[in-house]
């Protein structure tokens, strides 16, 4: 495939219905009210020239190079800021236009180096182009008057450069960081001739700039350019596929120079992300060749031994027959899987597959057991479904959105833009969150509310919402009557207006003044349009599910479902966290959340895997864990997760793992989880993938390869090779059969399939004969389950409460430029803005303890202890310490608890008491010695 | 004997000829004498020849003395001027003064007459029966009453005022706007600041009509930051006009509100220009906004907002008062009403001259201006402000409206008229226009922000006889591509200048008149 390039109207697309007919070149046009003569042009593929116009930014009439002659009207108005009108007739081509085009064209070339068979934008650079348009052969004011040739160049971003000296101040990149990214970091300093482009401090890497490379994608020169095209040159082929970080599940344009990757270009139709991306899909994709990506599969007879690199065949025959010795041994339940969000689809579906059909038990779990298990019980008990109702469009409609325990502009950045442009727009947000991220207040935005919270009190406070919203009745009665189950209703009522569940007594709960709640509470009832997003700060707790469907609650009372602005919106971590759901990856479910017990669904699986298969739900991660420590859980097949690291209580997981007999490890890596492991499956990065993810918004995205697997095996295929090794044949030839079947047995795939996805870009699930083309919003007539279930949700506070010996609570998150346990992003130039975990203490809490900024503390739990540098900040209130778990080394999760969900055992990462102190030594190992058994003294000396 | 009021100015330019000294020796010589007086600091009559102009008010009327220097104090007090005018200072009756006599002060009538910041004063002599009128009316018919006077925009693009306030008020909107534009940035022009400076509840009164005939609520005034007396003179009489009654929540007990805001400028001539000057009050970068959308419907804070000149705010409390056929009754075709004309440059009698529009160029100079400072000839007259054209002799003759100076290639502009005697280079002259908009450029589009620079260099080229016809032809190419394609009057304009000095003095450039024809 040769290098796709989106075609660009110049300015973007009018939403208007009203409709214009104009003439343009003698030719008749009908387009959108408020369409731009340019993008009128374009559609009748007329290109009129231009430089400063891009239909990702509004139009702006500073290049003048897109003057065009208007009948009746005076002068030659600029096509690019002149909208239509019915009749108008328009010539793009005239002498005076054309003359007008031509000498503005040599006033830019009057100051601009004329290097281009030298300049890594030769071939991909629009004055460039411009020039040969409008026919330039000479310059005749000479190359000796005032110019910026010797301007410097700006190198300290990792990934770009800005040479200054190309800069034709056409502000595309200065628009795009304001409009399309919401960060506000450029600026054109000076004025006259001396205009430049600023980051406003010294260079790009001390400014405020993120780094979303949107100013990159906007230059029209080669002013702002990604250094691994200065490096190797322009790609000449792309391939479109969707990006493996976070649950927004943005399209790029892979673009090779033959097998070489030289960048990510995010893709203008990609329906989650429209042309927008973060620094971490667009730029932080160098892990994928990184040395330390293991190739060749490795087995050990114990952990003790050094690995040994093996063939593929070899190491499935090596696992397989480890299996079964064990099951012979301990009995069929006594081996099981883990699925991982951050793998295809298809890749997933294998797996559980696997367990169930070749293991013969259902002793399945996923990742997202530890993210956002809690939703999908929640939504499904409410709603009747286990995803998010919107689709990420639907927030241009809204007018208050309640963002409670999420920090979109650091986790989910490139919907952030999205809504920080709804938010400049005029909409108002409410911000439920301990700590003050970027939305409380940054450029052109602040908060209406921000209700900082007590980590651990999200109930109290969504109940005092509902209070509120229920006792001074701003409930939609309509909306409860048609669309609710009104007995259901009632009783959450009459609980609802208990006083224990009043703002008045929640302020004591939660430490937030009554008057602010009640007033956020109106805000969100009152509001046209009111929409609710959330992250793992709801769903990490011990009361995570109740709080789901007390958001659910609070959407329904007030009749915000069913329509585009409003809803109830989990934020997903990973890429794939809905995918790995959906496809059967829980003990209880099958794909499409079908509990294993129903008999038609189980008999429909039995027929179609040919053997039969367990009724009964298996075990869930923590219960494999604790079984194996008691010697009852023997083998654990890991598919792309690092639950050494990233789960809850390093030691006891730790423990867990080293009690076991075989543990499989399939990553890019060996991580931390590999240290305990028997096997070691190479797999493939999403550069290599073939599949689907399914993101946030339920949009099943296509994964291509890149390029061919380093390892030379798709994951599918190690699984379906190992299964097959076990008795249990798959029978798939590529990765769309294992879709076809995925759509044959389950009832919201039913419409998909790769040649669909490949015809229509991407599809929102359920995708069925009904909707064909996917389901952007749900439960737009009613409720999946029929009607809304109110659910009565009673404040329960977690166990793990602050003491005279531990007596902060400690919060966690991400930062922008690293993710997760940063397996990936760590491996990239990404460490230039984080390169270590830091704990955030409010410096009144620093202060009592002698803490100085920067300085080593000690960070100490119930459970474990670390040791990490201190960031004494305001951001977080006094009384709550805050890290995140992206390095290894300093590994927060060896703090946190075993406490989790009272439904689905969803970790509750997010409060753990703790104490910190000023510390003069650095990280050490993050478990010493005598805390662990004799097995762990061992590992320790040895690995 | 009773108190005796003495005028003296507080007028920027009458204090930068040492009209505060001047007061203040008064004040201590009365007191020496034990005289009772009173001086009241005036704005300035206009005739900034004879600033500082002192004036002693007697039942006759108000006599006057001009220039007074600080060692001139001494000599009126001993020639007792404050009852007798028998002093060489002395020109009589300031009323009756030929110079002010003969022109047809409308929008400047008070100033220079009244205590600037005395609502009381400002009412006796008229002021608020223009706002009580607009009280009294159906918005339409205010604005109609506009556009019937033939009020056109005064900062320079001529546009009906009445049709401008028409379309806001027919756009509807939850908030409105009215902002006066003060950014007064254009070489030898100063009526806007003499305005504020010496009448500023005119400009408050005919902002609070301009709202209640659209429905606005809230007014900005954007005044060019080197006018810090204008700015304190005005916030003084936003504060005073709230403390009447004139603004705030219920205007003169009216059921309109109307309240406004004094904002200094950013220090830049672009954000005199009426969108960059939105821009600049939204607290953003100084930079011009494509039209459309019109400001009257897209305007401040993207709300509809009427925007316009000073003078032409203050223009429309006596239109309300005296009627739009009293207004039009002046001036002739579609050049209505009168034009405060500011005589500057090298002027021997430089000042305010309010005229109805249609007196010839020959007239004002020959009556107002008699001549150049200097004795000598008047070589070029630049009107219209540094985008101005530049005018020959031959050309002295054209009647001052708008239509007479278009057919001429010139424009009135605010109605600054720059005199310049024989010495002047109208090369260098030429050079400057580039030059001032080279520095003065927002750099927002091509041509002004690079043409502007390479204008300055094409024009030395030809200056010092390089490729001299090849150069001129580029000039000429330069001035196409920035009158055709820049965004804004700024860059648009700034050919003007170059293309009159080209044509009319094409041998201070060195060439035969009819090879810098081809400028035209």
């Amino acid at each position: 495939m040769s290098l796709i390039k989106e075609t660009d109207f110049g300015t973007p697309a009018s939403k208007s219905t009203q409709s214009v007919t104009l003439t343009i070149d003698g030719q008749p046009i009908t387009v959108p009210l408020g369409t731009s003569v340019m993008r009128a042009a374009k559609m009748l593929e007329t290109s009129i020239p231009k430089l400063c116009a891009t239909d990702s930014l509004q139009s702006f009439g500073s290049c003048r190079l897109c003057v065009v002659e208007i009948d009746g009207r005076k002068g030659t108005p600029a096509s690019c800021t002149t909208p239509v009108e019915a009749g108008m007739v328009v010539r793009t081509q005239t002498q005076k236009v054309e003359k007008i085009r031509k000498n503005v064209m040599e006033l830019y070339i009057s100051d601009h180096p004329l290097d281009c068979l030298t300049c890594p934008a030769n071939g991909d650079c629009e004055l460039q182009d411009m020039a040969g348009v409008v026919g330039l052969r000479e310059v005749r004011y000479g190359y000796e008057g005032k110019n910026h040739l010797s301007a410097p160049t700006d190198s300290s971003n990792p990934y770009f450069n800005f040479d200054e000296s190309k800069c034709i101040v056409c502000s595309r990149c200065v628009r795009a960081c304001d409009e399309v990214q919401g960060t506000f970091a450029l600026t054109i300093e000076g004025r006259g001739f001396d205009s430049k482009v600023s980051p406003g401090g010294k260079d790009f890497l001390s400014s405020e700039c993120v780094s979303c490379g949107a100013c990159v994608q906007a230059c029209p020169t080669a002013t702002l350019e990604e250094k691994s095209v200065v490096d190797l040159g322009m790609p000449n082929r792309s391939v479109i596929t969707t990006c493996a970080y976070c649950g927004v599940g943005c399209s790029f344009k892979a673009e090779l120079r033959g097998d070489e990757l030289v960048r990510m270009v995010p893709y203008k139709n990609g329906g989650a992300n429209e042309g927008h991306s973060c620094v971490k899909g667009r730029f932080a994709w160098g892990y994928a060749s990184h040395p330390d990506r293991v190739l060749t599969p490795k087995i050990r007879e114990s952990i003790t031994d050094a690995w040994t690199d093996v063939t593929w065949e070899e190491a499935i025959n090596f696992t397989a027959n480890k299996l079964k010795t064990i099951q012979t041994k301990y009995g069929q339940h006594s081996i099981g899987g883990i699925t991982s969000s951050r793998c295809t689809n298809e890749e997933v579906y294998v797996v559980q597959k696997m367990v169930r059909a070749a293991f013969g038990n259902n002793n399945v779990d996923t990742c997202a057991r530890v993210c956002h298990s809690p939703t999908g019980y929640g939504l499904k008990q409410t709603f009747g479904t286990s995803a998010g109702t919107q689709d990420f469009k639907s927030v241009e409609k809204t007018d208050v959105i309640l963002l409670i325990g999420a920090n979109p502009t650091d986790a989910h950045p490139v919907f952030a833009s999205r809504m920080k442009r709804r938010l400049r727009q005029g909409a108002q947000i409410i911000i439920m969150d301990p700590r003050k991220i970027d939305l409380v207040q940054s450029a052109h935005i602040k908060a209406a509310h921000h209700l900082p919270l007590l980590p651990g009190t999200n109930v109290a406070m969504i109940n005092a919402f509902g209070h509120v919203i229920a006792s001074e009745n701003l409930i939609d009665w309509d909306f409860i009557n048609e669309r609710c189950d009104v007995t259901a209703f009632k009783k959450w009522e009459a609980f609802i207006k208990l006083p224990e569940n009043s703002p008045e007594v929640v302020e004591t709960i939660a430490g937030v003044p009554a008057e602010e709640i009640r007033a956020a509470a109106r805000l969100y009832a009152s509001a046209k349009n009111a929409a609710i997003y959330y992250g793992l700060g709801v769903t990490e707790h011990s009361q995570g599910s109740t709080m789901v469907m007390g958001i659910a609650n609070l959407a329904m009372a007030t009749g915000n479902i069913g329509r585009e602005g409003v809803g109830v919106n989990p934020l997903r971590g990973q890429n794939n966290v809905q995918g790995a759901c959906d496809m059967g990856s829980f003990p209880h479910e099958f794909s499409g959340y079908r509990h294993v017990s129903d008999d038609v669904v189980r008999e429909q699986f039995e027929i179609l895997w040919g053997t039969e298969l367990q009724a009964t739900p298996g075990m869930r991660i923590p219960n494999m864990l604790d079984a194996a420590i008691v010697g009852e859980f023997k083998a654990l097949f890991v598919q792309g997760e690092d639950i050494a690291q990233s789960d809850p209580n390093t030691k006891h997981v730790k423990a867990a793992l080293v009690s076991m007999d075989l543990v499989i490890v399939q990553d890019l890596f060996l991580n931390e989880t590999a240290q305990f492991a028997h096997v070691f499956l190479p797999g493939t990065s999403f550069l290599e993938k073939d599949g689907t993810f399914t993101n946030a918004e339920r949009r099943i995205n296509r994964v291509r390869p890149v390029m061919a697997a380093k390892t030379l095996k798709q994951e599918w295929q190690i699984v379906a090779e190992l299964s097959k090794a076990l008795g249990y044949e798959m029978n798939y030839k590529s990765a769309a059969d294992i879709m076809d079947e995925i759509a044959q047995v389950t009832p919201t795939f039913k419409g998909v399939s790769f040649a669909h996805l490949d015809k229509v870009g991407s599809v929102q699930w359920p995708c069925n004969e009904a909707n064909p083309d996917g389901t952007p919003i749900m439960h737009v007539d009613q409720f999946v389950r029929g009607k809304g279930q109110f659910m009565e949700t009673h404040y329960v506070p977690t166990e793990e409460r602050t003491t005279r010996k531990f007596p902060l609570l400690l919060t966690t998150g991400r930062v922008l430029s690293q993710y997760n346990v940063g397996a990936q992003t760590r491996r990239t130039k990404n460490i230039t803005w984080a390169s270590e975990d830091l704990l955030q203490i409010h410096p009144s809490d620093a202060e009592a303890r002698g803490i100085t900024h920067e300085s080593w503390v000690k960070l100490a739990s119930r459970v474990g202890e670390t040791t990490l540098r201190a960031d004494l900040t305001d951001d977080v209130p006094p009384g709550v310490v805050y890290t995140t778990f992206h390095f290894p080394v300093s590994g927060a999760n060896v703090i946190t608890t075993e406490f989790s969900d009272w439904a689905t055992n969803c970790p509750e990462y997010k409060v753990t008491a703790v104490e910190v102190m000023p510390t003069l030594v650095g990280p050490k190992e993050t478990i010493s010695a005598s805390e662990v058994d004799s097995k762990m003294q061992e590992l320790s000396r040895n690995v | 004997m009773s108190q005796v009021k003495i005028y003296i100015p507080k007028d920027a330019a009458s204090k930068s000829v040492g009209a505060d000294q001047v007061a203040d020796e008064i004040v201590r010589i009365a007191n020496q004498k034990q005289l009772d007086v009173k001086i009241i600091r005036n704005g300035s009559r206009g005739m900034l020849w004879l600033e500082p102009l002192v004036e002693v008010e007697t039942t006759e009327g108000r006599f006057g003395f001009g220039p007074v220097s600080v060692e001139d104090v001494k000599d009126l007090f001993e020639k007792d001027f404050i009852n007798s005018q028998n002093h060489q200072l002395s020109m009589g009756i300031v009323s009756e003064y030929p110079w002010l006599k003969n022109q047809q002060r409308l929008t400047f009538k008070r100033v220079g007459v009244i205590d600037p910041l005395d609502l009381a004063d400002y009412e006796r002599h008229g002021g608020l029966v223009g706002l009580r009128k607009a009280l009294t009316l159906p918005q339409e018919q205010i604005t109609t009453l506009i556009t019937e006077s033939g009020l056109r925009g005064r900062g320079g693009a001529g546009f009906p005022a009445g049709i401008k306030w028409n379309t806001v008020r027919q756009t509807e909107s939850d908030q409105k706007y009215i902002c006066a534009n003060a950014d007064e940035g254009d070489s030898g022009t100063f009526a806007d600041r003499m305005l504020m400076e010496g009448d500023p509840y005119l400009l408050i009164e005919g902002m609070t009509i301009a709202a209640i005939a659209v429905g606005a609520t809230k007014g900005f005034i954007y005044v060019r930051s080197e006018y810090p007396d204008a700015i304190s003179t005005l916030k003084s009489a936003v504060i005073n006009a709230r403390d009447f009654g004139l603004l705030g929540e219920k205007v003169l007990d009216s059921n309109f509100e109307f309240d406004l805001t004094v904002v200094v400028g950013a220090g830049s001539y672009v954000c005199g220009e009426e969108t960059a000057m939105l821009e600049s009050l939204e607290g953003k970068r100084g930079m011009v906004r494509p039209k459309p959308p019109l400001p009257a419907i897209n305007g401040l804070f993207g709300k509809p907002t009427v925007i316009n000149n000073v003078l032409t705010l203050a223009t429309a409390p006596i239109i309300l008062s005296e009627g739009a056929d009293f207004y039009r009754s002046f001036g002739s075709g579609k050049s209505l009403g009168t034009q405060v004309f500011q005589l500057a440059g090298n002027v021997k009698q430089g000042g305010i001259v309010e005229l109805a529009f249609g007196i010839s160029l020959n007239d004002l100079l020959n009556k107002f201006a008699l001549g150049t400072n200097t004795q000598r000839p008047i070589k070029a007259v630049q009107i219209g402000g540094p985008l101005g054209a530049y005018f020959p002799n031959e050309l002295f003759a054209t009647a001052l409206d708008y239509e007479s100076l278009l057919a001429r290639g010139g424009m009135l502009g605010h109605g600054g008229i720059v005199i310049f005697d024989d010495t002047v280079d109208m090369g260098a002259q030429a050079r400057f226009a580039m030059e001032f908009c080279a520095a003065e450029s927002c750099g927002k589009c091509t041509p002004c922000r690079i043409g502007s620079t390479r204008g300055v260099e094409v024009i030395d080229k030809i200056l010092n006889n390089e490729n001299k016809q090849e150069n001129l032809n580029l000039l000429i190419d330069l001035c196409d591509t920035m009158t055709d394609g820049s965004l804004c009057a700024m860059g648009g304009l700034t050919p003007l200048p170059v293309r009159s000095a080209l044509k009319h003095f094409a041998q201070d450039f060195g060439l035969a008149k009819e090879v810098a024809n081809v400028a035209n």
